[in-house]
């Protein structure tokens, strides 16, 4: 049941790949932007390179938000899932799990890639591609209750955004933070463990929440 | 089996129906008439449950549909105005799909059974953006030709469908309410369901 809603929507993303591209060429171009615009000093761009692609990851995951129900909503599947035997939660976390898979996982892949126009020493990439993995899933759990919430509203992409990008510091925080702190030498592994307790919490409360949401939006 | 009492439906400051009663029992077939704008969508999207009413209870054998929930869901089908099938799908996918999210897996051979019934047979591994409005609702109705549920609330059934499949829907409905099924059913045309007993709720 979870998994056919996970093979529906990659499936369905599979049919419409120019969907998953624009994310992850967004996604590409917003950090490559940041080297040309700053000039090559390896030094500053080496400091900058976490926050940037943190705040590309963050960007790049709000533009695929809103389609994350709002297509099933339009035509009607959102209806079924909504009256369907299962848990609508687990349902959620499976349509969560699904936009993960196919808007953060390509963006953790080609990460390393673009860290090297950074100049990022090859561990800072590996912590780099670590609070990605950890954290991204989160981005989609937390975007999935603002994408329920703002179901069917005028200028829902902009609504969205404001709720959701405030959420996402502790995860900006801490992804970024493990980066830094692992290029002065204090080990990665705090940030990285606290990334992870947001991702286990999230696992656990936003589909619940964004369950709750969408039974609003829908009435 | 399925009791209203005392239904009210509220649309911003107007009350678009109050004091709905009836009750549904096996084999019956609830037929809502009523002109455009008068609450027939609302109504039965409270009877699924997806809209809570302002006013009143639905009863599903004897429990308030509120606090069954899923095991609710076991026992309906909706079909509603939307067909709730995926453009970049297939019909057979498409069917398959919205069985196991209903919670009835079906396999492909009875998928290709129950498509083929409708008269979709060679459209099966279609997108369905490619079928007319007609054969769209037909993927729709096939549900019902796989799904184990109780009862039916279906919404305008009929529209878009040629007169050869409203009697595909008719002996279909008939088969349902001779198994014990119950139906309930808002549609402008008069159908034909002969030998089975049929309820009317007129709406303002």
């Amino acid at each position: 049941m979870f998994l056919w809603v996970i093979q529906r929507d990659l499936l369905l993303a599979m049919r419409q790949r120019a969907d998953v591209l624009t994310t992850l060429f967004f996604f590409i171009i917003v950090v490559s932007l940041f080297p040309l615009g700053v000039g090559p000093e390896m030094n500053m761009l080496r400091i900058m390179a976490p926050g940037v692609v943190w705040v590309a990851a963050l960007l790049s995951s709000m533009l695929s938000l809103e389609r994350m129900f709002f297509s099933d909503y339009l035509d009607g599947t959102l209806e079924q899932m909504l009256l369907s035997p299962q848990p609508l939660s687990l349902l959620v976390l499976g349509k969560a799990l699904a936009h993960w898979l196919v808007t953060g996982l390509p963006l953790v892949l080609i990460a390393p890639v673009l860290g090297i126009q950074f100049n990022l020493p090859m561990d800072s990439l590996l912590v780099l591609t670590a609070s990605l993995l950890l954290g991204t899933p989160v981005l989609s759990l937390i975007g999935a209750i603002g994408a329920a919430l703002t179901l069917g509203l005028r200028g829902g992409g902009v609504l969205v955004s404001l709720l959701v990008l405030p959420l996402y510091i502790p995860v900006l925080i801490f992804g970024t933070g493990a980066v830094e702190a692992s290029s002065v030498g204090l080990g990665a592994s705090t940030h990285l463990s606290l990334l992870g307790a947001l991702l286990l919490a999230s696992l656990v409360l936003t589909p619940w929440a964004a369950a709750a949401a969408l039974r609003i939006s829908m009435e | 089996m399925l009791k209203v009492s005392d239904l009210e439906c509220m649309r911003g400051e107007r009350s678009l129906f109050k004091d709905i009663n009836f009750s549904l029992e096996a084999g019956e077939l609830m037929q809502v008439n009523g002109p455009n704008g008068s609450g027939k969508t609302s109504l039965l999207r409270m009877l699924c449950g997806l809209a809570i009413p302002v006013h009143g209870e639905i009863r599903w054998c004897g429990n308030a549909i509120r606090s069954l929930d899923e095991e609710y869901h076991n026992a309906i089908t909706y079909l509603g105005h939307l067909n709730g099938t995926k453009d970049n799908l297939t019909a057979i996918e498409n069917l398959r799909i919205s069985s196991a999210l209903a919670g009835n897996e079906i396999d492909e051979s009875e998928g290709y059974m129950a498509l083929r019934h409708m008269g979709l047979g060679g459209c099966e591994i279609l997108p369905v953006k490619v079928l007319s409005q007609g054969q769209r609702r037909r993927v729709a109705l096939a549900r019902l030709l796989v799904c184990r549920t109780v009862l039916w609330i279906l919404d305008e059934p009929l529209v878009a469908l040629d007169s050869a499949a409203v009697k595909l829907v008719q002996s279909l409905l008939v088969q349902h309410l001779d198994q014990g099924g119950m139906v309930v059913m808002a549609t402008h045309q008069d159908i034909n369901v002969a030998a089975v007993i049929t309820k009317r709720l007129q709406l303002a």
